[in-house]
């Protein structure tokens, strides 16, 4: 066991009470790879309500959550279930106002990813080459197009956006909240550079040794982290990369839970409301299905750092 | 096998037909941005045929991915496992992307016009829309960005449409391009009925090729507007034993996406 020195370890429940709060504008980030589920999940059993949803793909987790009622604006580039089709709770509320209407504000994959960045290193905007002559800018006025101050052509610009609570997942962290990812990186980094408060979650809290002997593979550092939540299997149906497989038989299942809002809702009680926390939930997915979504291994060689002493 | 196997197979899919169509379009390239679904098997046959050194590159910041199994999305797990590079998104959009190392882009689409102007954003209006589809995603700066793209998608009047409802990655505009764009824009749509190419002075989509069993009349009847027909009208040839052997034993064993 881990010593926890820190004062910064802690559970989901806690985190999340102490750190997100109603109103506010909340990512939780990672491109399929990473998705802390288990941070939506308690988000939901702790009746957060009119969050600002922003994601590059809000994905079945914000489905989840817009169906849960927590959410009043999603912050998107692209709103569906990856390989499957539709987030069917989200459409629901955006093509009839069913149960309520949600507000949309929309970019491209790269335009979010610039908002973050230019959010992460205190920028007014960030430009891109993307949106000529694309309807976008028409649908979002907040994307707009700029001359280059060395006048050679134009480009668009994209507003910073500074969530006021990031989440993001990673396979480990020391107590101080030092997080390294690897596989898809998505846009974490800058995610949680972005945001006022940053909750780290995590496969293992290891100790800050194996961190140091490492630090490459550091993608957040503890001195933006406010709280550190260790919760194996935190991401599934998403995955983490080395220690469980994305379980796409449930991003196909989701199409028809989520068809029906009553369905929708059953599934919410049964997976999420009833349950104290996410380590029951894993414990209901069962030992078949994980040992289903066991990966098999392949290990990186090892590098030389140098000793310079 | 003792006796020698036909080359040409007789029984098989419109979708692969429709894959196995769009592979071929990728002999010679060298750098593609793949999508999920129908265009991430076809690279993935392109790869194992008419393409062996193409890199294929997935916006959730892989290069050079080299997938052990058919990935259901473009976040899968086995395109990190075994793959030259893995970035940050940023990396992937601004170096890779904007960057100009991009031969082709693959693009999905529910709407295309016949300037090759996507929609993927909404059916109807955009503040009150009949149906509310996924948006951009990286399209619209693959739209921009990339050498040149390819679509894939499913023919239909309600998806060859005379005028597309929202423009979410710009084509051929009205017929031509901005000229500092870096990319020169769609080259190739291949549908079920067949496979579509762009005038290079009027930008208007015209019909190449047919794929085998289908008629130019079937084309017409299945586009929104008055469709071009290639004076030298050619028949894709069908796909091989070996392509639906590759896409049905390796890249697509359940059938996820061909049948």
């Amino acid at each position: 066991m881990t010593e926890r020195s820190s004062g910064k370890v802690t559970t989901m429940r806690d985190a999340v009470a102490d750190l997100v709060r109603d109103g506010d504008t909340v990512a939780i980030e990672g491109f399929t790879h990473l998705i802390c589920f288990a941070a939506g999940h308690e988000i939901i059993r702790q009746r957060r309500r009119d969050l600002t949803l922003c994601r590059l793909t809000p994905d079945v987790v914000y489905d989840q959550m817009v169906g849960a009622g927590v959410a009043a604006k999603l912050v998107f580039s692209w709103l569906g279930n990856p390989g499957v089709g539709s987030l069917h709770a989200i459409r629901r509320r955006v093509e009839r106002a069913d149960p309520a209407p949600l507000e949309l504000e929309e970019y491209s994959h790269f335009g979010m990813v610039c908002r973050y960045t230019a959010g992460a290193s205190r920028l007014p905007f960030f430009p891109l080459r993307s949106y000529s002559e694309s309807d976008l800018p028409v649908a979002n006025p907040r994307i707009v197009p700029i001359d280059s101050p060395y006048g050679d052509g134009s480009v668009y610009a994209v507003p910073p956006l500074n969530p006021d609570v990031a989440i993001v997942h990673a396979q480990r962290a020391d107590a101080r909240g030092d997080a390294q990812i690897w596989g898809l990186l998505g846009c974490q980094k800058e995610a949680a550079f972005a945001a006022d408060r940053v909750i780290v979650v995590c496969e293992e809290v290891v100790d800050e040794e194996v961190i140091r002997r490492d630090p490459n593979r550091t993608v957040i550092p503890g001195l933006i982290v406010d709280a550190v939540v260790e919760e194996p299997k935190g991401c599934h149906p998403s995955y983490a990369q080395g220690y469980y497989d994305r379980d796409n038989r449930f991003y196909l299942d989701w199409d028809g839970i989520a068809r029906d809002a009553d369905r929708l809702d059953a599934w919410l009680d049964e997976w999420v409301r009833s349950l104290e926390s996410h380590a029951e939930y894993v414990e209901k997915v069962g030992a078949e299905r994980w040992a289903r979504l066991a990966p098999g291994e392949a290990w990186s060689d090892p590098v030389n750092y140098g000793k310079y002493s | 096998m003792n006796s020698p196997a036909p080359k040409v197979a007789s029984g098989y899919t419109t979708t692969e037909m429709m894959i196995v169509a769009s592979a071929r379009q990728l002999a010679g390239e060298r750098v593609c941005f793949v999508g999920v679904g129908p265009p991430n098997i076809a690279c993935n046959l392109a790869r194992r045929t008419v393409a062996p050194e193409l890199e294929l590159v997935y916006e959730s910041g892989v290069f050079g991915a080299v997938p052990a199994r058919l990935p259901l999305s473009i976040g899968d797990p086995t395109l990190v496992t075994g793959a030259a590079s893995v970035t940050s998104m940023f990396e992937l959009f601004a170096c890779y992307l904007q960057g100009g190392l991009i031969d082709v882009g693959f693009l999905g689409a529910s709407q295309i016009d016949r300037y090759g102007n996507i929609n993927t954003t909404v059916i109807g209006s955009y503040r009150s829309p009949k149906v509310r589809l996924p948006g951009s995603g990286g399209a619209c700066e693959i739209a921009l960005n990339a050498g040149k793209v390819f679509v894939i998608m499913p023919q239909s009047r309600r998806s060859f449409v005379e005028s597309i409802d929202f423009r979410t990655s710009p084509g051929h505009l009205a017929g031509a391009r901005h000229s500092d764009w870096p990319g020169s824009g769609p080259a190739v749509v291949v549908t079920g009925l067949g496979v579509y190419r762009f005038e290079d002075t009027t930008g208007e989509m015209y019909l190449a090729a047919v794929h085998p069993g289908v008629t130019v009349e079937e084309a017409r009847e299945n586009t929104g507007w008055d469709l071009t027909v290639s004076p030298e009208l050619e028949t894709t040839p069908a796909p091989t034993t070996e392509e639906l052997r590759l896409i049905r034993e390796e890249l697509d064993p359940e059938g996820a996406y061909t049948r």
